[in-house]
């Protein structure tokens, strides 16, 4: 082994070991160096969000009669289409209340609620209603929840900008692409005068409830459709597709499309066959479900979390009480926002059903039952 | 005196104290020692009990034959040959890529470098290395695919075999190149002195003496290396894509073995579900043909390598 | 067929074209070099293009966040360092433990050849199955749940060939007449252990051992089958919480289209690196310092 001439060897070692030990040394002293506040309930918080690209919205926080520190943790799963509305409500709860962790997963609504209904989970975010064996799953293990509608989505069907063919795509044109053994491959097999280029088509993988709503609208039945297509339950991964491949067709919630609209288009959507026109999906027309492939979105929460922990509690008010600022700002569409008052009023009152039909009502002078 | 100290009965004394001492903690190393074996059944006993649960359902026939994987859609299908094919396709062209360049690297480091060239060379293929795996996956998604692969090659899309197999042969170049090197260095310098004196060029020693005299291990890291490349798994999972498909064309975006795996450890958790199950049933398939071609790996070194 | 020691002028056609090769092989095979090592440019260009502008300390201070301007990998360089650590202590004494007793203390030849083939098999092992195996043993089996401590013995059973490798050559670079003039004059194998053996092997070991972390530090996969893909904002507090690593943060912002998250990534990449670097590089300190000791 040669001897190394120049630089001592041991100077390099010590520097590198000052190194490792100051980066170690500074998180853990970061803390209280650099300003992470103790924990005081201010009047108005401000929390500014870049997700949309639109820009700052300011959220209230009121203080209420907690004066008490809350602290406990919140376990949180399900679908990736309502997880940017949770998360954003998550970071900003967590920004007010320090000692509350909230953890959220993507698993998709289906795996989250395979895990909601074995108790692993306190909330459960789901892009379709609970089914009847997932309900009698939860009724076996003894898992009591309650369902709380808290948005719209716009599901987007989306091509890359550069496929300018296409503008405008039926329902049953969408299940010749998507249904079980489709025998569609090239965007000609759809409709002559398109490229007889390959569809490379996107989606969410089976555990979405994305996926759940899509196949059980458009092909008629839950869960049916082909398998040769790229799965991912994480959104994201589908944007990124279909922003970089010219022959990608993908499907998913509209939040993720905005960020991408300058590499990616939403089709309209004709529902032809109930005679309908071409709808482009938005605000107004998802608000009155014009646009066929508008859905409510859910928050269902288990009552053994909502009856024991009181930071939960706190947070579904948060949720419900700053609604629709943060389904805006995630660019879903939300609820009237009576819909939102009257909810926080009767969970507060202690009534946990009928949230649902609350949403139906037009005005906000009609009270609940 | 004539004290013999073996009859002095402090010494004695101490000396049973001392073997007792030894023999502990020769025990104490042998059961430390037999933790790699234990390792190794527990790794088959956990992958056999839970794949039990799964064959429990599924012949294995149908597992090895069928060439429909469908096992998170409805209706299930359960034929692993789309994930093993595509296994297959991203080893064999990262085989393709690190054979050629690890083996010329390693010729060159032992046979052609100069001494001063040979430590920062070597010090390069070291980072290689080193470099974790989710990074190499980065730079498939990021640089290989959409600087090299779409722009040049028809019909390719962001996702695919081809960007997969490239990327995890660069990562293992340095296993084929090391490990050859080795082997090469390892052949006594009188061959080559042998065959220079007969007139043979350089050409002639380093490919008719040298290579066939390192063949072994050259043998074993490659095989060494095409394991290494059917385990990887987050290379497939940010580069290959979701999306099973039973196809021979590298262009294609599919899932390897360890991608599923990876897609559905992610996506639920709950245990006993057939979809679950599945992951160790293609598990224990992974690991049962990579310790296969590890033992004959092996078995390769140490039958055939010459002693010199 | 060798030419022989006369070298005729007029040479065959055959010898012609081997004449060629001779000199354009080195010319060929350093051209291989040059693939290799641009490929390693490549990468680390491209990373460091993408990703030097969002260096800055909050990168490990701060939580992960939806907002890619405020997010930071804390959560997961904690987790990093507690998991690696704990595995760190897994695999060490396991280790250190095999290498002395396969290189100085085995006496069943038959046993040695065992564990070396052991060994050589667990080292071939892809790092998926080592989380698949970590999930059902210590995840459900024994109960203790996506945690730390979980992922700890996991990568900690997955380092234990390169420890024992290098634990195993450090022993055998102890000089012979050291240790034969110590059992001479009546030394047990403990004291020659103690007191010869370890001191001067250490130093390797360590080596060794920091090697094992480097591998563990960027090792994605076992994790991602324990502990799946988590948004966590608050640091371990026992190695019973659920936690996440560091390559499993950039696989998380590499997944994501927003050219803000792929700078994020590559920002968080860089720091991984040098991390990385850091720690190779003290143990190549370590081997040269310790060297340079080693007289006899």
């Amino acid at each position: 082994m040669e001897k190394s001439k120049g630089v001592s060897s041991t100077f390099v070692g010590g520097v590198v070991v000052a190194l490792v030990v100051g980066l170690v040394l500074g998180l853990v002293a970061g803390p209280s160096l650099f300003g992470v506040p103790p924990q005081t309930i201010t009047l108005i918080q401000t929390v500014t969000r870049e997700v949309g690209g639109a820009g700052a919205v300011t959220i209230t926080a009121t203080p209420g009669p907690t004066t008490v520190q809350l602290a406990g943790s919140i376990e949180i799963d399900g679908s990736s289409t309502v997880y940017p509305i949770t998360e954003a409500v998550a970071e900003a709860f967590m920004k007010i209340h320090r000692n509350v962790d909230i953890k959220v997963g993507i698993s998709g609504t289906g795996g989250g609620f395979k895990r909601f209904v074995i108790g692993e989970t306190d909330i459960n975010d789901a892009s379709r209603p609970i089914t009847k064996s997932e309900a009698e799953a939860a009724a076996k293990n003894g898992i009591e929840w309650f369902e709380v509608p808290i948005a719209i989505d716009a599901l987007v069907v989306v091509v890359n900008k550069a496929a300018t063919w296409v503008d405008c795509i039926a329902i049953s044109e969408l299940k010749r692409i998507w249904e079980p053994e489709s025998k569609v491959r090239l965007w000609s097999d759809v409709r002559p005068e398109w490229p007889a280029q390959p569809i490379r088509l996107y989606g969410p993988g089976p555990d979405s409830g994305t996926f759940d709503y899509f196949t059980e609208r458009v092909v008629g039945k839950a869960k049916a459709s082909r398998t040769d297509y790229i799965a991912s339950e994480d959104d994201n991964v589908l944007v990124a597709g279909v922003e970089r491949e010219t022959y990608a067709l993908g499907y998913f919630g509209y939040a993720y499309y905005p960020e991408a609209k300058d590499k990616i288009k939403a089709l309209k959507v004709q529902d032809d066959e109930a005679g309908g026109a071409c709808i482009e999906p938005g605000d107004e027309t998802a608000k009155t479900f014009v646009y066929p492939l508008a859905r409510p979105l859910f928050l269902y929460v288990s009552k053994k979390a909502w009856d024991t922990k009181p930071h939960l509690r706190e947070f579904i008010y948060f949720y419900l009480e700053n609604g629709p600022a943060f389904v805006k700002k995630v660019q879903y569409t939300p609820f009237p926002d009576h819909y939102y008052v009257k909810a926080l009023a009767l969970i507060k009152s202690g009534i946990y059903t009928g949230l649902y039909e609350l949403t139906r009502l037009k005005n906000e002078n009609a009270g609940p039952r | 005196m004539s004290s013999n100290i073996f009859f002095d009965p402090v010494f004695l004394k101490n000396l049973r104290r001392r073997q007792i001492k030894t023999t502990l903690v020769n025990i104490l190393l042998l059961a430390a020692s037999s933790i790699s074996f234990i390792s190794i059944v527990v790794i088959v006993g956990s992958l056999v009990l839970e794949s039990s649960i799964f064959f429990g359902q599924v012949s294995i026939t149908e597992f090895i034959t069928g060439t429909e994987w469908t096992v998170l859609f409805t209706p299930k299908k359960f034929g692993v040959q789309p994930l093993l094919v595509a296994t297959a396709i991203t080893s064999l062209i990262a085989l393709a890529v690190a054979m050629p360049v690890g083996l010329a690297v390693a010729i060159y480091l032992s046979e052609y470098a100069s001494n001063r060239a040979r430590k920062p060379i070597k010090s390069v293929i070291e980072v290689l290395a080193g470099i974790p795996t989710v990074v190499y996956g980065y730079f498939a998604l990021y640089f290989i695919s959409p600087n090299l692969l779409m722009p040049l090659i028809e019909g390719i899309g962001v996702h695919s075999a081809l960007a997969v197999g490239l990327t995890i042969g660069v990562l293992i170049i340095p296993i084929v190149a090391s490990l050859s090197e080795d082997a090469m260095y390892s052949v006594p310098e009188d061959f080559r002195q042998a065959a220079y004196s007969l007139g043979a060029r350089k050409l002639d020693v380093v490919f008719r003496v040298v290579l066939p005299a390192a063949l072994s291990g050259i043998f074993a890291s490659i095989i060494l290396a095409f394991t290494r490349a059917m385990g990887e798994t987050m290379i497939a999972a940010i580069a290959g894509g979701f999306r099973v498909y039973y196809s021979w064309d590298p262009r294609e975006a599919m899932q390897t073995m360890t991608a599923f795996i990876a897609q559905v450890a992610t996506g639920d958790a709950p245990h006993g579900t057939i979809e679950y199950q599945s992951i160790f049933a293609v598990g224990l398939l992974l690991f049962l043909v990579t310790m296969a071609f590890n033992i004959v790996a092996l078995y390769i070194v140490k039958r055939w390598q010459v002693r010199y | 067929m060798a030419g022989t020691v006369l070298e005729v002028k007029v040479l065959s056609r055959r010898d012609r074209l081997k004449k060629i090769l001779d000199i354009a092989t080195p010319v060929i095979l350093a051209i291989a070099v040059f693939i290799a090592i641009s490929a390693v440019a490549a990468l680390l260009i491209t990373v460091v293009y993408q990703g030097a502008g969002r260096l800055s300390l909050n990168l490990i201070l701060e939580y992960p966040s939806a907002n890619p301007a405020e997010a930071g990998m804390r959560s997961a360089f904690l987790g990093s360092f507690w998991t690696v650590g704990l595995s760190a202590l897994v695999s060490m004494p396991l280790g250190i433990a095999t290498g002395l007793y396969l290189s100085e203390w085995s006496s069943w030849r038959r046993f040695r050849r065992f564990v070396e083939f052991n060994i050589a098999n667990l080292a071939g092992v892809p790092s998926i199955i080592f989380g698949l195996v970590g999930l059902s043993l210590l995840t459900y089996g024994l109960g203790w749940g996506r945690s730390i401590i979980a992922g700890a013995f996991t990568l900690g059973i997955m380092t234990l060939p390169l420890v024992t490798v290098s634990a195993a050559e450090a022993v055998k670079t102890v000089p012979e007449a050291l240790k034969h003039g110590a059992y001479a004059l009546g030394a047990t194998k403990l004291q020659v252990t103690r007191y010869i053996i370890l001191p001067r092997s250490l130093p390797m070991m360590m080596t060794g051992a920091i090697l094992a972390i480097s591998r563990a530090i960027g090792e994605a996969a076992p994790i991602l089958i324990i502990s799946g893909l988590l948004f966590i904002r608050r640091d371990p507090v026992s190695i019973f919480d659920r936690f996440t690593v560091m390559p499993l943060q950039i696989f998380n912002w590499v997944s994501r289209p927003q050219v803000a998250f792929q700078e994020l990534a590559s920002a968080a990449i860089i720091v991984l690196l040098m991390l990385l670097l850091a720690l190779n590089a003290s143990a190549i300190a370590i081997r040269y310092r310790f060297q340079k000791r080693l007289v006899l």
